[in-house]
């Protein structure tokens, strides 16, 4: 069930909590102590604000064990308007269908179930569409 | 500073499918053994077995071991009762390939004379979504399998992106699928042996959009093998043209397509082919024929560009215009690919060279590739996550 391994990711996973380099200030996410952009240590905490773009989306419809029952669902690579890009579902689509480009905001969500239906259940982040009013 | 000449003395292969009567240990004996025959029964010292899936398809661990013992290896020196030398070399979807990279580095190396490099996968014992899983403990487990992304749907990503960017019509991959079956059908080995018409293609189920059935290779089951040694050490009576690993390279990209500096680009088989080219003095337009890791139709694409063969963004053009058929300026997949062929895993690279082999050798029959002398080919683990690449040439 793998408990401490969710654990270590919690804070990362439920807060989009990355990292920045104090050296070349580059926005860092998932958090890694080694910045990728200058090489320097960066292990200062920064806290994504969640919104970004779609760079790109599909629909999976065979899933892996664990997103039987979530099936079928749409998984994009979102741009945060930090700089980084990351994967996640979309969320809360309704009757819209997905675009490149389209502004979306994080929120948190039921990622999945670890193991069985009496498994620990896994949050995370998802993107949703951002309300227009 | 390598002083002799490694060469590709013995292939063997099964053809790919589902072998439901076929176990994993017996299609590596099978072609360990075609392998070790066409070799002219030269004796292996030491064994790399390129496989990806075995700990979660088939509960086992260990392929070395396993496999000497299967196929009755043993030290020179013993009295049968030491098996060589054997590990197993895991790369993904490139395992095939780095396991023959690093057969390439034991006999360059001076320390091994001959060595045995087979590829096996088993992927038909298991199916459904625990199959999904076990396929994408390829992708990042932390920040991508976590979210529920799959193989099938980093290539959808990449392919919808590209497909907008560079103005690609909804059956503009179609060329890749097409000229892997039209070439799948002389191949005798091959998973799907009849050629596919583009109308079938363009009423193709969609599997993950903007991706169709066409556009991904089928998993199946199969097993190849090398047989590698230095020149020196050929029997005087060798029956077969000399092949020559003219190079070998591997090179590595972030495992997390997110994470990608330039996500539309394959840095890392770039970089492993350029590296390529440069250690073996060869120049791209010497190259007779392209065995790349398709996989996905998309994949086939940017690996065009990445080695240079298409410009960015262009590469999808290539198949439109069947630059990449037998007789085209650049044959690629020219036994099927993984498309026709098949798709057998952690087996892929080590069918590559096998295959391009056959071309070198001029027995690839009704595939031939005339006057064929240097074949280029390429596995890669994910998205060009991992890029191995090699440089065949006939020393003929």
């Amino acid at each position: 069930m793998e408990i401490p391994r969710h654990w270590r990711l919690n804070q990362q996973r439920l807060g989009l909590i990355g990292e920045v380099c104090h050296h070349c200030q580059a926005k860092i996410f998932p958090p890694r102590d080694i910045c990728p952009a200058c090489g320097e240590e960066a292990n200062k905490s920064f806290a994504f604000s969640g919104r970004g773009e779609v760079f790109s989306f599909t629909t999976i419809y065979e899933p892996p064990s664990g997103f039987d029952e979530t099936a079928p669902y749409t998984v994009a690579l979102v741009k945060l308007e930090e700089g980084p890009m990351v994967t996640a579902q979309l969320t809360d689509l309704g009757e819209s269908l997905p675009e490149i480009g389209m502004p979306v905001e994080m929120v948190t969500r039921r990622l999945r179930t670890d193991g069985d239906e009496r498994g620990m259940l896994i949050y995370g982040y998802k993107f949703r569409p951002v309300m227009t009013h | 500073m390598i002083m002799s000449e490694i060469i590709i003395a013995g292939i063997g292969q099964t053809a790919v499918g589902e072998h439901w009567d076929e176990s994993l240990r017996a299609l590596a004996v099978q072609a360990i053994q075609a392998a070790i025959q066409d070799s002219g029964g030269l004796r292996p010292q030491a064994l790399y077995v390129g496989n990806m899936l075995a700990p979660n398809l088939s509960r086992q661990t260990h392929l070395g071991a396993l496999l000497a013992d299967c196929a009755g290896l043993h030290q020179d020196d013993s009295d049968q009762r030491t098996g060589i030398e054997a590990v197993t070399v895991e790369a993904g979807g490139a395992s095939g390939g780095a396991a023959l990279r690093q057969g390439y580095l034991a006999v360059a190396s001076g320390l091994v004379d001959i060595v045995l490099v087979v590829g096996v996968e088993k992927f038909t014992d298991v199916i459904g979504s625990e199959l999904e899983s076990a396929l994408a403990t390829q992708t990042e487990a932390d920040s991508e399998s976590i979210h529920g992304l799959t193989l099938t749907a980093q290539a959808a990503l990449l392919a919808r992106r590209y497909m907008l960017e560079n103005h690609v019509p909804a059956d503009g991959l179609a060329g890749f699928p097409l000229t892997a079956h039209a070439n799948g059908a002389g191949n005798k080995n091959a998973m799907y042996r009849k050629p596919v018409a583009l109308k079938a293609y363009q009423q193709a189920e969609p599997v993950c959009d903007p991706l169709n059935l066409y556009d991904m290779a089928p998993n199946a089951d199969g097993a190849a093998a090398l047989i590698l040694t230095r020149r020196e050490l050929l029997p005087k009576d060798f029956p077969h043209p000399v092949v020559r690993l003219a190079a070998s390279t591997i090179a590595s990209d972030t495992l997390a397509l997110a994470e990608r500096r330039d996500p539309l680009w394959f840095s890392a088989a770039q970089a492993s082919v350029e590296k390529a080219f440069q250690v073996s003095g060869v120049s791209r337009k010497k190259v007779d024929l392209f065995e790349y890791y398709d996989a996905f139709s998309i994949f086939s694409a940017l690996s065009l560009e990445a080695a240079g063969f298409a410009k960015r963004g262009k590469g999808w053009e290539m198949a439109r215009d069947a630059t990449i058929g037998i007789t085209g300026s650049i044959p690629c997949a020219t036994m099927g690919g993984l498309k026709a062929r098949g798709n057998p895993g952690g087996a892929t690279g080590v069918y590559q060279a096998v295959e391009a082999t056959l071309q070198l050798r001029g027995q690839a029959g009704a595939n031939q590739v005339p006057k064929a002398h240097y074949a280029l080919i390429q596995s890669l683990g994910g998205p060009a996550s991992i890029a191995v690449t090699h440089l065949l040439e006939n020393l003929a």
